[in-house]
């Protein structure tokens, strides 16, 4: 069941009231990054920022390690006598790759937390959501799976709210 | 200064700053939509479109043709030879990449400072980033001789059991390259996701929606799926501020860890990332004027942009300025002889000009009338000094490369440079390959981020007063 809501901050309203009344199973859409409103439907703790540590520090022994590796036993070079393990230069590609794998974490992270790539989904479905949710309006989702659902009741509650429209999606 | 200068009821001010607007006034969520989707779903294509991409495509060729014949003849076409063995390839390579680091500063270090400003100019500026890399990657690329062994330059297992030494900032530079790359076009493209969503939904043909809709991933907006995706964006930027700092320092350690005078300098790394930050301001001044223009975007692109951008050049500029004098003095300072000879002879030798034309380009031109508000915000001005930042860069590279190289320490090795037609034409080229991609790009993708601007609406600040026809909450 989807309400559509004009204005950002109707949208922050209504999703805070549902969670307050005890709704868990629900989700905003919206056309930009509202971060109230994610609050309001009590979400803030994300794991990107963790993947991304971890690729990190993956990466920068990935490479000190290949690099030490190569260097003083696979092809050790003798350039003017100069110590095989010459840790300083290594630095600069051990950096790169700390920033590389660190980066590509965060990107493929956050994709894989969202459960993306998934081209369909049942929201899709509803009249007003294509034309809407990636433009101008406002999204408030009460899903089915939420014990506090039923049918006529969540449309009235919704509707109380002084949204566009409700509209019940298949699912 | 010069708030003097324009009236207070000016329309482009905004009177609480007495700055110019970000965005003009009157824009919703709808209208920005509109306006940037709308330039590329159009199903029409302008013709001036069409006469600069068979002019960028025409002047593309010529890189084919000269790469072609290199890769047949070997790099002795080049005017490459002792003593000066580093030619237009590194030059222009130095400033491609140089070009490209206005982007990454734009959409990762201002996103970090909070400067909202930046979300008009960010996508485009990024998309030159990439576009400068593609044109800088290809010059080490075939400069190495044997371009179809250059995987050798990874740590690859191989049956000669041969490996990379991990002591040359040239090797350096393979990893800093391919990092920088690869981190743009990651960036770049997650910052694409959402706007694919609404190109998806606004699509008119089948085959649109589509493309849109693979491109997007099915993005739906959920708020859970945007905070993620915005500490993505964070820590992006985060990771991109370092990496593009490094990405000129190492490129100047190909320089500065030789022991040739007018090279072996510790300025150069600081003053290697202003002049690229320099050049690349320049470059987005070049692409943003005549773009604004053409698609009408000047309530989005707005004079607060070209006043803001004009000032990063003056910043910059001064800072390129003052390592030019750091090198002169030091060059007295050091007492000796060599690296004295080197700076009389680039001022003074046979190249001369070359070092003066930088000096003009860089300097005496732009650092001195950028002062000036009502000039920053003329674009007719503001295009020709982009141009001209940007001629007076590629000396900067050219005076770098050349003047420290050709007449060094035995005087009976000296040499001069000539670059040959083939020379030209791989540059040339490159900058037909840089006008076809950027046209293709402004063709097929939404110039401007839709999201972020949306984000800097007034209809967007959330307010806590309740409408009175609502009961919500119980």
């Amino acid at each position: 069941m989807i309400a559509e809501f004009e204005t950002p901050s109707d949208l922050v309203r209504a999703a805070q009231a549902a969670y307050n009344d005890g709704w868990r199973r629900m989700d905003c859409y919206t056309p930009y990054p509202v971060e109230e409103a994610a609050e309001a439907i009590g979400f803030h703790k994300d794991r990107v920022s963790l993947l991304t540590l971890t690729g990190g520090l993956m990466g920068l022994c990935a490479m000190f390690s290949l690099e030490t590796w190569i260097s003083t036993l696979a092809y050790p070079l003798n350039i003017g006598g100069r110590p095989t393990y010459s840790w300083p230069a290594f630095i600069v590609p051990a950096y790169e790759w700390t920033i590389l794998f660190a980066g590509l974490s965060a990107a493929f992270g956050m994709i894989a937390l969202n459960g993306l790539p998934s081209l369909y989904h049942p929201l899709f479905n509803a009249p007003n959501f294509r034309t809407g949710a990636t433009d101008d309006k406002f999204f408030l989702c009460l899903e089915a799976l939420d014990p506090k659902y039923d049918a006529s009741g969540t449309r009235a509650y919704l509707e109380s709210m002084g949204p566009n429209s409700v509209v019940e999606v298949e699912y | 200064m010069a708030t003097k200068d324009i009236k207070p009821e000016d329309p482009r001010i905004d009177p609480k700053t007495g700055e110019f607007r970000v965005l003009a006034p009157g824009f919703t969520f709808k209208t920005v939509t509109a306006k940037i989707a709308d330039i590329v779903l159009t199903p029409t294509t302008s013709l001036g479109w069409f006469a600069l991409f068979s002019v960028g495509g025409a002047v593309a060729t010529l890189v084919i043709v000269a790469v072609t014949w290199l890769f047949l003849k070997g790099t002795g076409i080049w005017a490459v030879s002792q003593p000066v063995g580093w030619g237009f390839a590194i030059i222009n390579f130095v400033w491609w990449i140089g070009i490209g680091h206005a982007g990454t500063l734009i959409s990762a270090i201002l996103l970090l400072f909070k400067q909202q400003w930046r979300n008009s100019i960010n996508r485009f500026a990024e998309a030159m980033t990439i576009f400068a890399v593609v044109c800088a990657g290809l010059f080490p690329l075939i400069h190495v001789g044997r371009p179809w062994l250059a995987y050798w330059l990874f740590p690859l297992p191989n049956t000669m059991n041969v490996w990379p030494q991990f002591r040359s900032p040239l090797l350096w530079d393979v990893f800093a390259v391919s990092t920088y790359a690869t981190i743009s076009i990651v960036f770049w493209y997650v910052g694409l996701i959402p706007d694919f969503g609404t190109m998806r939904d606004r699509a008119k043909t089948k085959f649109a929606a589509y493309i849109y809709g693979l491109l997007s991933l099915g993005w739906r907006g959920s708020v859970r799926h945007w905070v993620r995706y915005e500490t993505a964006s964070l820590l992006l930027a985060g990771l991109a501020t370092p990496l593009v700092l490094s990405v000129h320092t190492v490129i100047s350690f190909d320089f500065a860890v030789a022991v040739i005078p007018g090279w072996h300098t510790t300025i150069f790394p600081p003053y290697f990332v202003a002049g690229a930050v320099y050049s690349g301001f320049a470059m987005v001044l070049t692409l943003a004027i005549p773009l604004r223009k053409f698609y009408k975007l000047e309530g989005l692109v707005t004079d607060r942009h070209m006043d803001n951008m004009g000032k990063v050049m003056l910043t910059t500029g001064l800072i390129v300025a003052y390592g030019y004098g750091m090198e002169v003095f030091m060059a007295w300072y050091s007492a000796s002889h060599w690296e004295f000879f080197m700076m009389w002879n680039r001022m003074f030798g046979p190249m001369g000009w070359s070092y003066w034309m930088l000096i003009a380009c860089n300097i005496a031109i732009p650092l001195t009338t950028l002062w000036v508000r009502k000039w920053r915000t003329n674009m007719t001005f503001m295009f020709v000094m982009s141009l001209i930042v940007n001629t007076g860069m590629w000396f900067e590279r050219f005076v770098i490369v050349v003047t420290s190289l050709y007449r060094d320490f035995l005087p009976s090795s000296w040499g001069t440079y000539r670059a040959t037609k083939w020379d030209y034409m791989t540059y040339f080229g490159t900058m037909g390959l840089f006008t076809a991609l950027f046209l293709l790009f402004v063709r097929f993708l939404p110039m401007i981020p839709m999201n972020e601007i949306k984000m800097m609406l007034p209809s967007a600040k959330i307010t806590a007063k309740a409408k009175p026809a609502v009961g919500a909450g119980d």
